[in-house]
């Protein structure tokens, strides 16, 4: 039984189809890619899959203990948080609002997840800074230990290294594979960078308007798709 | 002065002026932050534009109380653009613009077509600028105030970690199961009330400040989400203040003291926040 999968699911928007016939699953600890050019639907299904949004037919399913709202989601920034008046340590403890009830504020509990989690990425130094006053890389780390917050077995990340600088770049890749690997949180990614993903995913998913390849990524580097791609994007080389 | 301010003070109209423009510049303030930070700075002006013509209306009607006409149309209106917002083919800021004057001019020619009163300038100018209306409030007017204050400041407490959230990142409360949208028509139905009620006193043109420029202050000096509400609540209250005793002192329309005192103040905070960066 899988994690998460989705079966014959038609994504879009107004009426209009941009991703068809698109099948795959994630299981319990897999490291998956989404690639695809831009405005070939990799939004459209991360919010199919957060359940913000309904697909127009098949289903989107959920197992092993997963829920959809329990799914960590590491969105893009947007120019709201830029200049967003907010200590590092309201924002992560913001994450744990989905898990308790009717409290109306937090409890014991819900302040230790935070501080482990704030930990866990090397941010507690920084719990009482001012959001806006970090780095890029700092502030991508401050969203994610929010997601962490959310959740025991899922983040889903929107772009996570856009706009940060290269040190930056590589420190995030290498959390992530260290959240991946040591605490097996599945990590689904969606990216432009097509090096990275055949670097640190084991499975790739490239959506265009039929879901050209899903699979391994030793499976994609050798597919036709994955070679053209992997050429024109100059990706062979770091391989 | 302080025998002036005194005798002042004996009189009831002037003591439900100031307990009424304290109590509504502290809503008005905690709702400002969200508003501010979402980006919904105008919402309060076109609201109150609204209000301005569904008040007109009202006049006209010669309905016993005009709050009753008031407040549904204009949490109607609120409802509307903050639903827009989210996805609209009209784009926010326009809808906005578009519902604000509309009603402004809707509003003065039905009072020019159909009203009743002698001193029709008079009327609107007031309704505009709410420079006496503060102090002929009834003392229903005075208890409808404290309700609703503490309504806002037990929302704001109870729900104050579930607002930041919501303020601070739509998607991600929404995907991690908060009902963002039962939120947003939270904070649509207490501004618009919060609107309606500060009518009385500042007018419909100058409710927009009351609601930005304390938000506005206190973010040029705070930095924790939790800083920025208490200082713009507590500024808020001192302008306010302030404002009413300046005007009964110096005899100057009570609206435009407050958003003046609150200007004054602003450019205090931005000065401050320069030189603590320094």
């Amino acid at each position: 039984m899988a994690q998460l999968w989705c079966k014959d699911v038609v994504l879009g928007y107004e009426g209009k189809a941009v991703v068809q016939n698109l099948n795959f699953e994630v299981n319990k600890g897999d490291y998956l890619c989404i690639v695809g050019e831009n405005g070939s639907g990799k939004s459209t299904l991360m919010k199919a899959l957060l359940q913000l949004k309904k697909p127009m037919a098949g289903e989107i399913t959920t197992g092993e203990g997963l829920e959809a709202d329990k799914i960590g989601y590491l969105p893009q920034q947007t120019i709201v948080q830029r200049d967003f008046p907010a200590s590092v340590q309201e924002i992560v403890r913001s994450g744990c609002l989905g898990r308790f009830g009717w409290h109306p504020f937090y409890q014991k509990a819900e302040k230790a997840i935070a501080e482990k989690n704030m930990k866990k990425l090397g941010i507690l130094p920084l719990a009482k800074r001012c959001y806006r006053e970090l780095s890029g890389g700092q502030q991508q780390r401050v969203l994610l230990a929010r997601a962490l917050c959310a959740t025991k077995y899922m983040l889903l990340l929107d772009e996570p290294v856009a706009g940060l600088d290269p040190v930056a770049v590589q420190e995030m890749y290498d959390l992530l594979k260290r959240l991946n690997q040591e605490e097996k949180i599945t990590i689904i990614m969606v990216s432009h960078d097509i090096r990275a993903a055949v670097l640190y995913a084991d499975h790739i998913l490239h959506i265009s308007e039929e879901p050209l390849f899903f699979g391994t990524k030793e499976e994609y580097q050798n597919s036709e798709i994955g070679k053209e791609y992997l050429s024109v994007t100059g990706g062979e080389q770091h391989v | 002065m302080f025998e002036m301010l005194k005798m002042y003070f004996s009189y009831p109209f002037v003591r439900y002026a100031m307990l009424v423009g304290v109590l509504i510049a502290l809503s008005s303030s905690l709702l400002g932050v969200s508003l501010v930070l979402k980006r919904f700075s105008f919402i309060g002006d076109g609201l109150s534009h609204v209000a301005f013509g569904a008040m007109a209306i009202g006049t006209v009607l010669d309905v016993a109380s005009d709050t009753a006409v008031v407040l549904p149309v204009t949490i109607f209106c609120a409802v509307l653009l903050l639903r827009t917002g989210q996805h609209a083919r009209l784009k926010g800021d326009a809808v906005i613009a578009m519902i604000s004057v509309g009603a402004l001019a809707f509003g003065y020619l039905f009072l020019n077509l159909f009203s009743k009163s002698a001193n029709l300038t008079g009327d609107v100018c007031s309704t505009l600028f709410g420079s006496t209306a503060i102090l002929t409030l009834s003392v229903l007017d005075v208890w409808l105030c404290i309700g609703m204050s503490v309504l806002v400041v037990l929302v704001f407490v109870l729900f104050y970690h579930r607002i930041f959230a919501v303020t601070f990142d739509e998607t991600f409360a929404q995907a991690t199961g908060m009902k963002v949208n039962r939120y947003n028509l939270m904070i649509a139905v207490v501004t618009a009330s919060v609107i309606v009620l500060a009518m009385k006193l500042v007018g419909s043109l100058l409710i927009s400040a009351l609601l930005i420029f304390p938000a506005l202050s206190a973010m040029r000096l705070f930095k924790s989400f939790c800083g920025v509400i208490v200082c713009s609540a507590m500024l808020s209250v001192v302008c306010a203040s302030t404002g009413i005793l300046l005007s009964i002192l110096a005899s100057t329309p009570v609206g435009a003291t407050i958003v003046c005192v609150d200007i004054a103040a602003f450019g205090l905070c931005s000065l401050t926040g320069v030189c603590l960066r320094r």
